[in-house]
């Protein structure tokens, strides 16, 4: 499709804006002004135009409104519509985050008892609403953690032990929290060896980040174990909540022998994922851990006033307002449209439905751990299919044109050709059935005609795109180009 | 059973049976008994929609300052949104779909983030820029820390009249005893004190000097001279810049900026008590490769048809882990769409109206006040855009409660600049009689308020 910028033409315009209706201020110096004829190179275009245009872009992306999205790890659920429209109201939208604490109310109260909730969720005492996704959720952990060391006398605990089937963002948080990644093995049934832990920890552990259930999608059954190795050594341990989904009202991490877990709001809370974010992350957290977390957290008075204020040891803070506060109000509307048996109810016919999905694959590929219940998702291997010269990439591609998103590929590192399937609870039995016609025909399509499944997508707004041209031939931004030059002539500004 | 799971006890039963248990508990055999909740969770009865409406209506309630006239910024501001921007980000086409994965049934989404990519690229005269990061702060200190990989050198210049809050989140994400963070002082006219800044970059340690572009004073500073100082030193150029500024301004990148990061509330977005904002990050196309977060490119499909993709995805946690040049995996990426279309809409001309009609508003607000006996300037003639620091005869504190009677946030007391400064903001959407009305009420409350 052509881009916005070739929808241009010089004096359209997508907006009316009032006159200018106070007398002009003196230009500004001419070394400091991009000048009269300094162009942005914004496009001209009418609001039609530019509505149709995106309008039509829109029509070629896949989306959890138009079908089911098993994008394991990431928990494709159903968004509510209510929450959209209750985000947007003007009051809680259209104010301004520096208003002294009594004029923002609303909002703060909300966000305490949202806090309160996330709490009792997880069965944690303090909590921080601040950071923006996951990432940022286990950053923050980290640095409580390494606060709490530190005014321990132990600021040498800098060791983050992790399993390898780790999410890529727990090793990328341990280095930008200045520590470094201590690799634990898995068992063969995917579960981590305890015997390993009690290797690897030793004066040095900072944290043992696990993710519960990990992403195999099974429960780590001796968790009291390995949580009990770590606190023995001196270490903390930090749950990667990421999986909550198949945890609510089920267990809380707090019981476990965790220390700290970030939430995923936009996974398990049915904020929307919005094509890559906003998402909201917020942190739980012991007692011990609560008096570093970051600044500014909400207070309850004793006059049933709100208040923001820094906690006396705060590590600092993540970012420049308080949180991703409208995703907060959509999370805050799905806990009370639930409350606690709607929430366990989530989690229970999660659970259902990505067991009855494993059951029903189960014949058609190969699944290297299967001793027993997963929890609210699992990994196939597409290795039996490899053996044909179908590739896991090449049933992604060809769920596409069943009509369906394709599960999270390659991932856990530790699965050959892994398909990480997560219906998440808002499917319909009907709906799964559906998904599991297209995988079986999908394998029995690589023994009898690979090619239908190698050459995938058809169905889709575009065939199979070319990712290697995209790094080798380099076009990250649009050249400016001139009325009249061909394609290619122009330059970058 | 709530609205949003359509598997009832007949389904449950049926699928229950297909997987060989008898019932559901048999499915948490992995978790042991001691850690299985035996009560419910202690959380208020449920709400129907309509109650939960009532509900937030009620929050909304309480939230007296959305009904005051806004003259606050600091980094949130207060502009005009075209209606039409939130029809498309509330398609669920864009809002319900994950990150673009998978290419061909995400072309929607990342078309538009190479459409975003451009717009931020050519606003601040760079080469290239990135989507997205969390807000302008973590973008900044982001920024911080790809100057530090790419120089290999730890120490940052920060210009002192950077956002505070921005600079605490910059002490965050670099938070380490081999790391050091030095402030550049300002001088009586808020510019930067380049002869302190020529002492402290002598050693030639420093990555890079961050300056924001205006400062968090609303002052407009003269980059080029910072940007031959740092790199005479072998150290790169940062600039945190306000886009809505840029239309007016020269541009960074003609000024010698190598990083641009910024904050991209301003662009389409509400002010939401504090987020979701977006961070936009900028840079000269040969540090691409050094750049944290997601970037779109644009490639063939298998007929030659053009198309978008994620690219140099080598750069990112999911394939390089503990050694790649961020851990940021959900972005902002429906915020960056908010941009796009916001900027779209206005266009060459509409947003370089928007820009100066913060130019001359927040000017006509100044004189004005001015004129009330004891209200002076703090900065001298130094140029600013749409935010000034201003003091007035009382306390700024009292000042901002007095004011709130009258109707208006009045703005953001910087103590530190003195006992009546305060930090004072006028958008586009400020209309002349607001502003009128705010120095009459000002006037009354320096009159009376002198004791
Ligand atoms: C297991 C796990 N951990 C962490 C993350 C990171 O979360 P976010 O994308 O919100 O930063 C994800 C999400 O992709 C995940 O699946």
């Amino acid at each position: 499709m052509k881009t916005v910028f070739e929808l241009s033409s010089p004096g359209r315009m997508g907006v009316s804006l009032p006159e200018l209706d106070v007398p002009a201020a003196p230009d500004l110096p001419a070394g400091l002004s991009r000048g009269s004829e300094g162009k942005t190179g914004l496009p001209e275009a009418t609001e039609g135009q530019v509505l149709r245009h995106y309008v039509n872009l829109s029509t070629m992306n896949h989306h959890v409104d138009k079908g089911m999205y098993p994008l394991g790890s990431c928990t494709m659920k159903y968004n509510p519509k209510l929450h959209e429209n209750l985000a947007r109201i003007r009051g809680l939208s259209g104010i301004h985050p520096l208003v002294p604490p009594a004029l923002a109310a609303g909002s703060l109260e909300l966000m305490y008892r949202l806090g309160e909730f996330l709490c009792e969720i997880t069965g944690f005492e303090g909590v921080s609403l601040q950071p923006a996704a996951g990432a940022q959720g286990e950053f923050c952990g980290l640095m409580l953690i390494k606060s709490y060391h530190e005014s321990r006398g132990e600021p040498n605990r800098n060791e983050i032990l992790m399993p390898d089937s780790a999410h890529g963002t727990n090793p990328a948080t341990a280095t930008l929290a200045d520590c470094i990644v201590v690799g634990v093995e898995s068992n063969e049934f995917g579960l981590v060896d305890p015997d390993d832990l009690r290797r690897k920890v030793g004066p040095n552990t900072a944290a043992f980040m696990l993710t519960n259930p990990n992403t195999l999608g099974l429960f780590e059954s001796r968790i009291e174990e390995l949580t009990s190795i770590v606190h023995e050594a001196g270490g903390l341990n930090y749950m990667d909540g990421a999986n909550m989904n198949a945890l609510l009202g089920i267990a809380k991490p707090g019981e476990m022998g965790f220390d700290v877990c970030h939430l995923n709001l936009h996974k398990t809370f049915s904020t929307p994922h919005g094509g890559g974010g906003p998402g909201s992350g917020p942190v739980a957290c012991i007692e011990e851990l609560a008096a570093f977390l970051p600044d500014p957290a909400v207070i309850l008075e004793d006059d049933g006033g709100y208040k923001l204020c820094r906690k006396q040891n705060s590590f600092g803070r993540l970012l420049a307002f308080h949180a991703n506060t409208g995703v907060l109000y959509k999370a805050y509307a799905y806990i009370r449209t639930l409350g606690a048996a709607g929430l366990r109810e989530v989690s229970e016919i999660a659970l259902i439905n990505a067991n009855y999905l494993k059951a029903k694959l189960g014949d058609y590929f190969d699944n290297p751990f299967d001793n027993g219940p997963c929890m609210h998702e699992f990994v196939l291997s597409g290795d039996r299919q490899a053996e044909q010269g179908v590739k896991t990439l090449d049933i992604a591609k060809r769920l596409l044109d069943y009509g369906f998103h394709a599960p999270t590929v390659y991932f856990p590192l530790i699965v050959h050709e892994a398909l990480m399937i997560e219906p998440t609870e808002t499917e319909s039995l009907e709906d799964l059935d559906s998904f599991i016609e297209a995988m079986i025909s999908i394998a029995e399509e690589a023994e009898e005609k690979p090619y239908l499944v190698t050459d995938a997508p058809v169905n889709t707004p575009v065939l199979r795109l070319d990712e290697v041209k995209a790094v080798k031939d380099l076009c990250i931004v649009e050249p400016v180009r001139s009325v009249g030059q061909a394609p290619g002539e122009g330059e970058n500004l | 059973m709530s609205r949003f799971v359509p598997n009832g006890p007949a389904q449950r039963e049926k699928m229950l049976r297909a997987i060989g248990a008898a019932k559901f508990e048999d499915l948490l055999e992995p978790v042991p008994e001691k850690f299985r909740l035996k009560e419910k969770l202690q959380l208020p009865e449920p709400l129907s929609e309509f109650e939960l409406t009532c509900e937030f209506e009620e929050f909304a309630r309480k939230n007296t300052g959305a009904d005051l006239v806004c003259f606050m910024g600091a980094g949130a501001y207060d502009h005009f949104i075209p209606a039409a921007a939130d029809h498309i980000l509330l398609r669920s086409e864009f809002y319900t779909a994950y990150t673009p994965y998978q290419a061909e049934v995400s072309q929607g989404t990342l078309q538009a983030i190479f459409e975003y990519q451009t717009m931020i690229a050519r606003l601040t005269g760079m080469d290239m820029a990135n989507a997205s990061m969390y807000d302008g702060a973590s973008a900044a200190a982001e920024a911080c820390l790809m100057a530090m990989r790419i120089t290999r050198k730890q120490k940052i210049l920060v210009a002192g009249s950077l956002n505070p809050g921005w600079l605490e989140v910059i002490r965050t994400y670099l938070k380490r005893d081999d790391f050091e963070i030095s402030e550049i002082p300002y001088l009586d006219d808020g510019t930067l004190d380049l002869a302190i800044a020529s002492e402290l970059i002598k050693d030639g340690a420093a990555a890079a000097i961050l300056v924001q572009y205006p400062n968090y004073f609303g002052l407009i500073e003269d980059l080029q001279p910072v940007a031959d100082l740092i790199h005479e030193h072998k150290g790169l150029f940062i600039v945190a810049a306000d886009p809505v500024a840029l239309p007016l301004l020269r541009s960074p990148g003609d000024a010698g900026a190598d990083i641009v990061a910024g904050e991209g509330q301003s662009m389409g977005i509400p002010m939401s008590y504090g987020g979701p904002y977006i961070g936009f990050m900028a840079a000269r196309m040969k540090l691409a490769r050094k750049m944290p977060g997601r970037i779109i490119g644009r490639t063939t499909d298998r007929a030659g048809q053009t198309g978008y993709v994620l690219t140099l995805q080598t750069r990112e946690q999911h394939i390089r882990r503990n050694k790649a040049t961020s851990n940021i995996c959900s972005n902002q990426a429906l915020m960056a769409l908010a941009n796009v279309i916001y900027l779209s809409l206005m266009g060459e001309k509409g947003f370089r109206e928007i820009s100066s009609q913060c130019y001359h508003k927040s000017h006509y607000l100044e004189k004005k006040l001015l004129e009330i006996p004891g209200v002076s300037r703090i900065f001298g003639n130094t140029p600013f855009f749409r935010e000034f620091a201003i003091s007035f005869p009382v306390s700024s504190i009292e000042l901002r409660d007095r004011m709130i009677e009258h109707g208006f946030l009045a703005g953001i007391p910087v103590v530190e600049l003195g006992e009546g400064a305060m930090l004072v903001t006028v958008t586009e959407k400020r209309t002349r009689d607001e502003i009128d009305r705010y120095i009459g009420a000002a006037a009354q409350v320096c009159r009376g308020g002198s004791a």
